[in-house]
């Protein structure tokens, strides 16, 4: 017989060493979520996959599932409050849909279209962040930049690289790469990198590939992220 | 980015790296000789540093950048550090600071153009029993007035080189104004550990179970237990229980010595002038799991002590309190190696202190798992305070019954309070624990006591109207700061400078925390400026629920508690500064025409809002 | 339905007119709008003042003083306040700017820019004149509603002035809600 936990009262089975995001994405109940991907070890940074356990918020991406766990997820207070973080990460950076090449791709509108954000609420910080083009490939826009680390993740463990890397801290946190001029041209990355293909928002984009899907068969035209990442929705 | 000019960065380096044995985990130790060396991390510095360690630059631009006192924008040959605590700002430590940048013709913050001196606001350095204070390159200054910052002004404009300032300027003093049973009953070097190795390592845990005694660094969880986990870790990998044999290279002792809680000062005294028994306690610690290595991470901001604690740790080696065959017990090898932070109130949490001590950024890890089971370089590690291990030091000599007889049930033994803000007589008092908040008041000499921050600005703010309130786990926790407010001063001022305390130290590894901090410090500031409203006070409550129970570590679970404690028992304080029941905009209308004004000349009508 | 219109208002600020045109693309539903509303200050009408009306739908970010005394003079006369498209949420394109320091801005256009004479800065207090940076309508006045995209389509347009209209909480379909 094999362990469960429940989630929102549906029983979700589970093997020993995953969590409960593991065990919710593996059953198709979908936890809302950014930095985590099931490829890479959990990071546990952007929160919005807080779930309540017993009466306590965790991270689902990096708690253990442990037999007879009462999740509670889809909530209208989790879920206001998830709003809340997604609409942090808006006014943190500089978040302008309308020019971005990642717009009907990007997970972080996608979860913000799911969790119904009309406005980014929060007053904006409008930072001063760099654009770095100078890659022959890839061009790196720090403005939609979320801190969830994956592609300094990705490349450290799936490219054995660390082209990326986090400096600065608090809110003046700042994501850096592995160069001595500190321009993403002078590092080693590769087009065919595992870290170009992780970036969850439209910080890392692959060059000459912008707009080639039109309006209305992107992503998230027409299927939610919840569909998406639960395995309801078209396959990419 | 420019890159500033370095010359040859090589030869200043290779003596560092050397002295630090190219090893990557002192990273930190290294980059903070350079900054003490170049007043910057040059970029140059740190491709050295990589290609040396074998690390990734980035990781070392990510240290780099993580501590507030190492900086990869040049700072003064003299590098002068305001403490920001709010007792030294009511020691008038906002008109002191303006007062010498006045003198040394430079901006706060900015460089003088000479290069030869920044002035600058810090954390609390833990001198508020004795503030206004501030950092000289490091070097703690204490008792600031008008008149030592001229003898300052003077000695930096003739470059004269700090260690050879008036000691004068530098001297601290214990003020212990209360002593009980650990700061008052001496315990001869080794006696602890002499009782351990008679009685053995399991009933000397058993003795620290029968003491009941709690962590002094703020959470309070039952060391006994903490230790035993740490044990418990040990037989799941081993099989078997291996303490009371040998020193395992591969568990660890951390002594918490970070005390970076603004008001808190009793760590500081306890290295000052009882090294000794804090050392003994780890000892023991190390005899209770089996540990082979102990580390000391001394916050940057004592760093006048090192020397001094070095001393000790010497004398203790030679006197076989440390080392091979501790008192010549053939099994018994355990050493102590001492640490300095750089800045960063976060490596006070244990998991951020671990990665700081393997010389990485200050980032709280995952939990499960606890450091218990994988702590440093993931293996077995106890954190416990500095106080924690002073207890169980005097608890391993004197019995678990001695000390659970003191203090209340749930809180036995006593507790070191740092007393400092409206008080005439600020120090340190020890106490049983449960004495009352009236006591320590009448006692520490509060003149007209209107509200007490307990345990600093992420524990409880009381009003006047709870004072009869214990300091105990069962009520009030703490971790040791008791800052007084009188009446005449404004609770608003104090719930200001925590808000931009924990905005300055979060770490920004999760989101609630680094927005949430920088959010709050903003509506705090606006209602400041005189443009708050009733929805502003809203906000700060919807942020603080956020914070509260969305963030990874407790530096942002607790980020909120002065602002909400101070909106529900001090409601005056924000209201008496709200704009009005309108909406105000978020940012000044009128001051984000002033570049426009200045670059079109104009000053009309049209021109203002 | 009440024998009264309810009087509407429109206005663009920092913005580029497609949420009006966008709200034109509502088609034939127009004559079904003009049932229920009547319009006040709008760019259809060509009254300048905003007068006392139930809704005022405000397009465009702030970008200079001039916009800020529109739209407090929509704030002070509209019931309801909606901010529409991009501009008006998060400054929108517009806000491009805000990482482009102001001297940069006015030497860009003014001196180097060709066909300006003198190359001077204009000092005419009929110019309005700019902020340092571009803000979302709500970081100056209070906002009741917000209706995301840019611009957002017809459908999205209709659906949520036929739930205000009808005294609903305005809700979107998934398809209809988008930030582009
Ligand atoms: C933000 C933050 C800062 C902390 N700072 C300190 C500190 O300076 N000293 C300390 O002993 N504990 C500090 N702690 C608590 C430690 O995480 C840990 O609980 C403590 O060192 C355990 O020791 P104890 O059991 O002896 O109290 C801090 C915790 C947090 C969340
Ligand atoms: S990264 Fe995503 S949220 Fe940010 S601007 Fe691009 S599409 Fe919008
Ligand atoms: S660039 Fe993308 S993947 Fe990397 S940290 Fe930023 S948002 Fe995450
Ligand atoms: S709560 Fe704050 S300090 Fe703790 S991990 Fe999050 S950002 Fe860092
Ligand atoms: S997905 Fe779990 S914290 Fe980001």
């Amino acid at each position: 017989m094999s362990k469960t936990i429940s989630i929102d009262g549906q029983s979700v089975p589970f093997e020993e060493g995953q969590t409960i995001m593991d065990a919710a994405l593996a059953a198709g109940v979908y936890i809302p979520h950014l930095c985590h991907n099931p490829e890479f070890t959990p990071h546990g940074s952007c929160k919005l996959c807080t779930v309540k356990v017993n009466g306590r918020n965790v991270a689902s991406c990096t708690m253990p599932a442990v037999e007879g766990q009462e999740v509670l997820n889809d909530t209208e207070e989790l879920n206001a409050d998830r709003l809340a973080l997604t609409q942090m990460l808006f006014v943190e950076g500089n978040h302008l849909c309308p020019a971005c090449e990642k717009s009907g791709n990007c997970q972080l509108q996608a979860v913000a279209y799911y969790l119904g954000m009309m406005s980014p609420h929060y007053n904006h910080f409008y930072p001063q962040r760099e654009v770095d083009a100078s890659h022959p490939d890839v061009i790196l826009d720090r403005n939609r930049c979320i801190y969830c680390e994956l592609c300094v993740r990705a490349s450290r463990d799936a490219d054995g690289k660390c082209v990326f890397g986090m400096s600065g801290r608090g809110i003046g946190s700042s994501l850096v790469v592995n160069s001595a001029s500190g321009r993403l041209g002078d590092t080693n990355l590769a087009v065919t990198d595992k870290a170009v293909q992780v970036c969850p928002t439209g910080a890392i984009l692959i060059k000459g590939k912008g707009f080639t899907v039109p309006i209305g068969r992107r992503i998230f035209d027409h299927y939610t992220i919840k569909q998406i990442q639960t395995g309801g929705g078209p396959h990419e | 980015m420019d890159r500033p000019e370095t010359p040859d960065i090589a030869p200043l380096l290779t003596p560092i790296l050397a002295h630090h044995g190219h090893d990557a985990s002192k990273l930190l130790q290294i980059l903070r000789d350079v900054q003490d060396a170049c007043h910057i991390i040059p970029a140059g510095a740190i491709d050295l540093i990589a290609v040396h360690l074998g690390v990734p630059r980035v990781n070392v631009e990510g240290v780099a950048g993580f501590y507030s006192f190492l900086s990869t924008r040049p700072v003064g040959e003299y590098q002068v550090l305001f403490s920001g605590n709010i007792t030294d700002q009511m020691l008038g430590q906002d008109d002191l600071m303006q007062y010498l940048c006045n003198k040394l013709w430079v901006e706060s913050g900015k460089v003088s153009e000479d290069g030869l001196v920044s002035i600058a606001g810090t954390s609390c350095t833990g001198m508020c029993d004795q503030g206004p204070a501030a950092l000289v390159n490091g070097w703690a200054l204490t008792n600031l007035d008008r008149n030592r910052l001229d003898l300052i002004g003077e000695l930096i404009r003739s470059r004269k080189p700090v260690a050879e300032w008036p000691p004068m300027l530098f001297e601290t003093v214990d003020n212990i104004r209360r002593a009980d049973v650990l700061l008052g009953e001496a315990l001869a070097p080794g006696d602890a550990i002499r009782a351990v190795l008679a009685r053995g390592a399991r009933k000397t845990l058993a003795e620290m179970d029968n003491s009941n005694l709690r962590g002094r660094g703020g959470a309070g969880f039952k060391t006994a237990s903490k230790w035993s986990f740490c044990h418990a870790a040990i037989v799941e990998e081993e099989g078997h229980v291996i303490c009371d044999i040998g020193g395992h290279p591969e568990r660890f002792i951390v002594c918490n010595a970070d005390e970076g809680e603004p008001g808190t000062f009793k760590d500081r005294v306890l290295l000052n002038s009882y090294a000794d028994l804090v050392f003994e306690g780890m000892t023991v610690g190390a005899r209770v799991v089996g540990a082979g290595k102990g580390f000391l991470y001394l916050r940057g901001e004592y760093r006048y002590l090192l020397g001094q604690l070095e001393g000790v740790l010497k004398r203790r080696r030679e006197a076989g309190l440390l080392g091979d065959n501790i008192l010549g017990q053939a099994d018994f090898n355990f050493d102590i190696e001492i640490h300095l932070g750089a800045g960063a109130y976060i490596c006070g949490e244990e998991s951020a202190l671990i990665e700081s001590l393997e010389g990485k950024r200050g980032r709280p890890r995952n939990r499960p798992p606890f450091p218990v089971t994988h702590g440093y370089q993931g293996r077995p590690t106890v954190v416990d305070n500095v106080e924690t291990f002073a207890c169980a030091a005097k608890i391993a000599a004197q019995g678990g019954a001695w000390f659970a007889a003191l203090g209340t049930a749930q809180s036995t033994g006593t507790k070191l309070l740092s007393v400092s803000g409206d008080v005439s007589r600020p120090g340190i008092y020890e106490y049983p624990f449960g004495v009352t908040v009236r006591q320590v008041l009448a006692d520490c000499g509060a003149e007209d006591p209107y509200a007490v921050q307990i345990s600093g600005p992420s524990g409880t703010t009381i009003s006047w109207k709870e004072f009869d309130r214990r300091i105990a786990f069962e009520d009030l926790p703490t971790a040791g700061a008791f800052m007084v407010f009188k009446r005449k001063r404004d609770v608003f001022d104090a719930v200001r400078n925590f808000t931009h305390f924990f905005a300055h130290e979060s770490c920004g590894f999760c989101t609630p925390c680094r927005v949430g901090t920088a959010l709050q410090q903003k509506i705090i500031d606006k209602i400041h400026s005189g443009h708050g409203t009733p929805s502003d006070l809203e906000e700060l409550k919807r942020l603080g629920h956020l914070l509260k129970t969305m963030s990874h570590c407790g530096l942002g679970s607790s980020a909120a508690n002065p602002v909400l404690d101070a909106l529900a028992k001090f409601p005056d304080a924000f209201e008496r500064k709200l704009a009005g029941l309108a909406f105000e905009p978020a940012f000044d209308l009128d001051g984000a025409l002033e570049t426009a004004r200045k670059i079109t000349g104009r000053d009309d009508e049209w021109a203002h809002l | 339905m009440s024998e009264r219109k309810i009087r509407l208002a429109t206005c663009s600020l920092a913005g580029c007119f497609g949420c009006h045109m966008s709200f034109l693309d509502i088609d034939e539903r127009l004559f079904d709008l003009v049932e229920l509303v009547e319009f006040d200050r709008t760019p259809l009408t060509d009254i300048k003042h905003c007068g006392p009306c139930d809704v005022g739908i405000v397009e465009g970010g702030v970008c200079n003083a001039e916009n800020v005394h529109v739209l407090k003079e929509f704030r002070k006369n509209c019931k309801v306040l909606v901010a529409i498209g991009a501009c008006a949420i998060n400054g929108g394109l517009p806000s491009l700017r805000n990482n482009i320091d102001l001297w940069d801005c006015f030497q860009e256009v003014y001196q180097y820019e060709g066909g300006l004479e003198g190359g001077v800065v204009p000092n005419d207090p009929e110019l309005p004149l700019p902020f340092d940076k571009v803000h979302p309508i709500y970081e100056v006045v209070k906002v009741d509603f917000f209706l995301p995209g840019c611009p957002p389509s017809g459908d999205a347009i209709w659906r949520f002035l036929t739930d205000l209209l009808a005294g609903r909480e305005p809700k979107l379909d998934y398809e209809q809600l988008h930030f582009d």
